[in-house]
């Protein structure tokens, strides 16, 4: 009886043992923890940075690599506040994914030298301020603007297209500016028609925003930010063309949606946690583009042979043979 | 020139109506003395409700009536809060805003994961009416939501005006020992107003989840609520003159909207001031003929004060 007992005692201690090493393992791993603006199922700018840090779990293990977020972080702020806890906590990489967190991070950053951080979309490091903990990243988002002006360009039949944008600031400017550009060197005599949002969430103006363009005559829309999600169901809808960007918006609406432009952040993280684990705190930009991946552009096949037949049918399309 | 007139008034009656649901169930509560500032939680509630539910069973009707029944539970439960047990209102308001916002955003997170679509009501062509030059166009093809927010402008009006149960809620609103001393039960009216504000709250979320965006996103609503609670004090607790405050804000916002899309050269950062400034402009012109809140208005019911 003594025996067992003892046998037992020894089996706990054992697997204390055990598991106290398999946490030891664990404190090694890479841990990262992202402020978001909107919420992680945005299909849009805050869904595309989650995406790239499941895959980069997935890729590294869950022993090597962990990631908390918080999301919905509007009120610049609150997300001041969670950006300084996370660095209090120690996590290894604090990414404040959104251009209105930067003025936060200037005055967060220099208290927790031991800290990388993380901002996008950017390419200020704030280096010239004397501060060497702090990556900057971008999407150059107006090559697939412009891809996706090509091509919006070559299916408009009435030569009006729509544009539906968030604030005119950041990777939202350069993509209307990008795809406005592919829109003309494509068809110079089209005419794109801009309208801003003001807002980030406005899900109904842009909703409305959608109809006004359709009203005057566009049968190809475009635009980006979260609050698309209601031009997108107008366009589906109307039965008018869209191009997504940011994220794959083609579930949303597949009868209608021809292109998206995807952001793969991985490309910009791959490299930057690699230098925080050999000892580099901050100092450099990443830019996704299409040369690097960065940026891909996801066809969805359906909506383009069910337009093309469509317009063969209604006699828009004449084959010469 | 006659599409762009068509098109802006379209759009303009459209974007009314979520604001009438909202702001009418608003007035009404304001009427009988409770101050809710937690409408676009509610909204948001009853948003999610109808579009989860048309979502899983696609029965419109069904995800209606649900959005009403949330909307009507979370009335019961801001009534509880205000008059049971007199909290202060503005601050309660705040918090159901706030919890409106979070279990929505939680619901929607662990029941639906990401951003979908249903098919929503959709327009409805009113015989006759609807084949009237330019106006059957602009009013008479909308969806239903659209034509029972407009109805219920008169009928809120009549209830509150012309029948003792509006006598009831004014007087509740007005001066509560008087109306104490007559035998009304202030705390019964005031239970009914807040939940029936509720439900029209939960309409409101509705018309936009099921109708007008037939979409379902964190935070849908985007503070309408408090614009609804602002135009009941620029409607000066008048159902009329709560719909011209909706209708001039939403033709406001239809005409910026135009503008932008036409590409005239105004900055986009003040054409989307335009709805705003309006307002103010037109609230700041009427001032001379304002009218006082309800004297009850914020104030818990204490018998024997």
């Amino acid at each position: 009886m003594m025996k067992c007992k003892k046998n037992i005692i020894i089996i706990v201690m054992i697997s204390i043992l055990v598991f106290s090493l398999g946490f030891g393992a664990n404190a090694k791993a890479f841990r990262v923890a992202v402020i978001m603006p909107s919420s992680i199922n945005d299909l849009a700018f805050s869904q595309s940075m989650y995406d790239a840090m499941v895959a980069i779990q997935e890729e590294m293990g869950k022993e090597e690599f962990q990631f908390v977020y918080s999301e919905s972080m509007f009120v610049v702020a609150d997300a001041a506040a969670a950006i300084r806890d996370y660095a209090s906590e120690g996590y290894d990489l604090v990414i404040a994914h959104g251009s209105q967190y930067g003025s936060s991070l200037v005055e967060i950053a220099p208290d927790f030298p031991n800290t990388s951080f993380a901002w996008g979309t950017t390419v200020n490091t704030f280096s010239d301020q004397g501060i060497t903990n702090i990556f900057a990243y971008e999407a150059r988002s107006e090559e697939g603007g412009y891809v996706s002006g090509v091509l919006a360009a070559k299916l408009s039949q009435t030569g009006i297209i729509g544009v539906i944008g968030p604030i005119e600031t950041g990777d939202a400017k350069l993509y209307v500016e990008g795809f406005k550009a592919g829109v003309l060197a494509t068809k110079p005599d089209a005419q794109v028609n801009i309208s801003w949002i003001g807002s980030f969430s406005d899900v109904a103006l842009a909703s409305e925003a959608a109809q006004t363009h359709i009203n005057v005559g566009a049968d190809v829309l475009t635009g980006t930010a979260q609050m698309v999600v209601g031009a997108i169901g107008v366009a589906r809808q109307r039965g008018v063309l869209w191009f997504g960007t940011q994220a794959d918006q083609t579930s949303l609406a597949p009868e209608v949606v021809v292109a998206n432009q995807v952001y793969d952040w991985t490309v910009a993280l791959k490299p930057m946690i690699q230098l925080v684990r050999e000892g580099t705190r901050g100092g450099s930009a990443y830019v996704l583009t299409l040369a690097n991946g960065g940026l891909k552009i996801v066809v969805n096949q359906e909506a383009l042979v069910r337009k093309t037949i469509q317009d063969i049918i209604e006699g828009k399309i004449d084959i010469e043979l | 020139m006659e599409a762009i007139i068509i098109g802006v008034l379209k759009s303009a009656i459209r974007l009314t109506t979520p604001y009438l649901y909202a702001s009418i169930g608003e007035t009404i509560g304001q009427l009988s003395g409770v101050l809710n500032l937690g409408v676009d939680g509610v909204m948001l509630m009853g948003a999610f409700s109808a579009f989860f539910t048309v979502l899983k069973t696609g029965n419109l009707g069904l995800g209606l009536l649900v959005a009403i029944v949330v909307g009507g539970i979370f009335g019961l439960l801001i009534a509880f809060v205000n008059v049971t047990l007199k909290a202060q209102q503005g601050i309660s308001g705040i918090g159901f805003y706030i919890f409106g916002l979070g279990l929505s955003s939680l619901l929607f997170r662990t029941m639906i994961g990401t951003v979908q679509t249903v098919s929503g009501f959709s327009p409805l062509s009113i015989p006759l009416l609807s084949n009237i030059p330019i106006v059957g166009e602009i009013f008479f093809r909308q969806n239903i939501l659209v034509y029972g927010a407009f109805a219920l402008v008169p009928i809120s009006w009549f209830i509150l005006n012309k029948t003792p149960l509006g006598l009831s809620i004014r007087a509740v609103g007005q001066h509560p020992e008087a109306a104490d001393s007559l035998g009304v039960n202030i705390v019964r009216i005031r239970y009914l107003t807040v939940i029936f504000g509720g439900m029209l709250s939960g309409i409101a979320g509705a018309s936009l989840s099921i109708a007008l965006l037939n979409v379902f996103q964190q935070n849908l609503t985007n503070g309408m609520g408090f614009i609804a609670v602002a135009l009941v004090y620029f409607g000066a607790w008048r159902p009329l003159s709560v719909l011209s405050g909706a209708l001039l804000f939403s033709t406001v916002n239809a005409i910026q909207i135009w503008i932008q899309v036409k590409g005239i050269n105004i900055p986009s950062d003040f054409t989307l001031m335009l709805p705003y400034i309006v307002t103010i402009v037109v609230l700041a012109a009427m001032a001379k003929r304002y009218v006082r809140p309800p004297k009850a208005l914020n104030k818990p019911f204490e018998r024997g004060e």
